[in-house]
């Protein structure tokens, strides 16, 4: 698992432009390419101390604003996952632990920045302008709440694993046309990075220089699958640099570390410097979803020491110790956010409508005269029923 | 306008969409310097630039889920498949994203993009290159799918499929690419999506096909009027998803007698779905004859010593005319 630990740069094994053995007398160099040391990024360290001379220079009430949307992500997810449990929910997918990763990813886009986001990335979609109560409504199974709300420029995310971020290449090379001086951010997981349409997209976004970043939250489980079954390198960062985008690691517990890491790529998008990718290292501390029970694959111990690296606590040490927040303040920021999570709840269960005549009206601009003749079938067979 | 060949007239129809909207760009592999590998692109990079008339990297899914993404943000890409065997590819990009992004997000993001390939067999290709797999598209809810058999046809169906504003297929028919010129007109001209066109009149038979077929179903019309006295019907589905119901349905209540000609396998393809529509739409009660398919056997397209005989040709057309006028 050493492709997890966050503090731990990837060594290469030797310096490849200089360690090189004389060519063989048959003129052929075999030696394998080496891309050499690829280096985590982390400010922020797991007991709250930052690294001497790397204090990013961010606003308080920016720091304020991200670390409520941190608490604001962790309330709904324990309150979605107790609703399903209690049968008020579809399956939902949580996000424990991965807080930091969420909202640091999403922290440096603007209004006319996109967002194209994972199933599991909701604390960002919140940080967007996705209300709580149309995401319950997305994952109590209406059609509803799937797509973005009017105002926010944010793809849906797709269930097919990956499928979303060709589009979101697409969004970006369209900016790059239309000279709009914005950026993508597209998220997806380590075990998406399998899936050969992501490997299209960083290529497509290198020769293209397509203003995107593509943030690979590994956080080392697809399911049942570990990182070493998913992966011949662990260091995912590695495939970026090979197709000519700039990429970089990060400490994906470090709120601090993604706040940086994530407005340099945004920036350097924005200016017309070409993609990034940046692996956020962090854990799926919870379950797959909410269909998944990881006792069955996932040895306790693993998780144990993530505990201590949650985003959160060592956020709120920090916090507390420089005096931007007092534990008190930590504790009525949860109500307040617990409440917040209720509130929408309560709008939710009384606004959540099915509206099972609408299902046709979206598939073509016009409905075609033989989707049509299927539709009225269908009504007929709602009147029988007397499904309003 | 000098008469055009197919390849021309399509030429002409995305360089009247290039010149006509700023929103419109192509995107494919070899489509700029080398103007694609049948030169349907020939000149419009040169003409609107290489960020409009794109050479993409080789990976069709690639393609397909970028110009999804190019649609969203407002443009209309045209994006170019080199065979449609490849669109396999793509399967994913098609079917999850094209097909579907207006549906998932109840309308708001039209994905008005066109999907551009070349189709079907006679080319003595290698494998891969001779499919005719239109029915996987049909199949799929969301997308149109649109196949014109001649020039002029050709460049009004593609000046429409840009103008729609949602996803459509437009598969080429490479075979008669070149194989025949026609009068195109000096303006720009379109055509109603949707619509079948009766290419001949006639009382006997019902004749159904498009594409590549549309060439071989003309000459076994003709044989079949001067040499057996059989009046056929021929009809030019065109649009082939939504199918025109109605047109086919009107022409078989008349003639009782009805063949389905086309190159794509016949299991589940286009004429299946168009007999099964014949006969739960109401035109069962006057068929004085079998329904009849004349299709590609259910096997891959054979390689090309031995492709001759695999598709349907005049005589198999007019045999089985002859065969279904038996029946009174």
């Amino acid at each position: 698992m050493s492709g997890l630990e966050p503090d731990k740069p990837i060594e290469a094994s030797c310096d490849p432009m200089q360690a090189s053995p004389p060519l063989p007398a048959s003129g052929f160099n075999t030696r394998a390419i080496d891309l050499g040391r690829i280096e985590c990024l982390q400010i922020l360290d797991e007991h709250g101390d930052i690294e001497e001379g790397l204090q990013p220079d961010i606003e308080d009430n920016e720091l304020l604003r991200v670390h409520r949307a941190m608490l604001l992500s962790r309330a709904f997810d324990s309150r979605m996952l107790a609703m399903q449990r209690q049968g008020q929910m579809g399956t939902f997918a949580p996000n424990l632990g991965q807080e930091a990763c969420m909202i640091g990813q999403v922290w440096p886009l603007g209004d006319e920045d996109w967002f194209s986001p994972s199933y599991r990335a909701f604390g960002a979609q919140i940080w967007r302008g996705w209300s709580m109560e149309r995401l319950m409504t997305l994952w109590a199974g209406y059609h509803d709440g799937f797509p973005p709300p009017d105002d926010v420029k944010d793809l849906p995310f797709s269930i097919v694993i990956g499928s979303h971020v060709l589009p979101a290449t697409g969004i970006a090379m369209a900016m790059r046309r239309a000279k709009d001086p914005h950026c993508m951010v597209v998220n997806f997981g380590d075990g998406a990075f399998s899936q050969g349409a992501i490997t299209e997209a960083m290529n497509f976004a290198a020769v293209d220089q397509a203003p995107i970043v593509f943030v690979c939250e590994n956080n080392g489980w697809a399911i049942s699958t570990p990182l070493d079954k998913q992966a011949g390198n662990e260091v995912l960062a590695a495939r970026g640099a090979g197709y000519g985008v700039h990429s970089i690691r990060v400490d994906g517990n470090d709120i601090l570390a993604m706040m940086t890491a994530m407005k340099e790529a945004c920036d350097r998008a924005r200016r017309g410097e070409g993609p990034t990718l940046i692996e956020a290292i962090t854990f799926r501390m919870s379950l797959h979803t909410t269909a998944d029970d990881p006792t069955v694959y996932r040895d306790e111990s693993l998780v144990e020491p993530w505990h201590n690296r949650c985003p959160i606590r060592r956020f709120e040490l920090w916090l507390t110790r420089t005096n931007r927040l007092t534990t008190q303040d930590c504790d009525r920021i949860r109500e307040e956010c617990e409440q917040e999570v209720l509130d929408a709840r309560a709008y939710f269960r009384k606004n959540a409508t099915a509206k099972p005549r609408e299902i046709f009206d979206h598939i073509y601009d016009t409905i075609t005269p033989e989707l049509e003749s299927q539709r009225m079938d269908y009504l007929r067979r709602l009147d029988r029923k007397g499904v309003e | 306008m000098p008469k055009c060949t197919m390849v021309e007239a399509l030429n002409l129809a995305l360089d009247e969409a290039l010149g006509n909207d700023q929103q419109v760009c192509l995107m494919g592999q070899d489509i700029g310097v080398n103007g694609g590998v049948f030169r349907v692109t020939k000149d419009l990079q040169t003409k609107y630039g290489a960020d409009r008339v794109m050479d993409t990297p080789l990976a069709e899914c690639g393609i397909i889920g970028t110009a999804v993404g190019m649609a969203i943000y407002g443009m209309k890409p045209i994006a170019e498949i080199q065979f449609s065997g490849f669109t396999m590819q793509a399967f994913d990009q098609i079917e999850q994203n094209m097909a579907r992004y207006r549906n998932r997000t109840q309308g708001r993001f039209n994905i008005d993009m066109v999907m551009r390939a070349p189709y079907g067999g006679g080319i003595r290709a290698v494998e891969h290159h001779s499919e005719s797999r239109e029915a996987y598209w049909v199949h799929t809810p969301g997308l149109k799918v649109v196949i014109p058999s001649g020039p002029r046809n050709a460049r009004a169906l593609l000046a429409a499929s840009i103008a729609d504003p949602g996803p459509v297929i437009f598969y080429e028919p490479k075979a008669i690419y070149r194989a025949f010129r026609e009068d195109v007109p000096d303006s720009p001209e379109t055509m109603e999506l949707g619509k079948a066109n009766i290419a001949q009149s006639g009382d006997d038979i019902t004749i159904i096909s498009y594409g590549a077929m549309m060439r071989p179903a003309r000459e076994a019309v003709e044989d079949l009027t001067e040499l057996h006295s059989i009046n056929a019907e021929l009809i030019d589905l065109l649009t082939i998803s939504p199918i025109d119901t109605e047109t086919l349905l009107q022409s078989v209540t008349k003639t009782g007698r009805c063949i389905i000609v086309h190159e794509g396998h016949q299991t589940c393809g286009v004429g299946a779905e168009i007999a099964a529509r014949l006969a739960e739409g109401g035109a069962f009660e006057y068929l004085v004859a079998p329904l009849k398919r004349l299709t590609a056997p259910d096997i891959p397209h054979p390689y090309f010593q031995v492709e001759q005989h695999f598709l349907p040709d005049p005589d198999d057309i007019i045999g089985a005319a002859r065969e279904l006028m038996e029946w009174t």
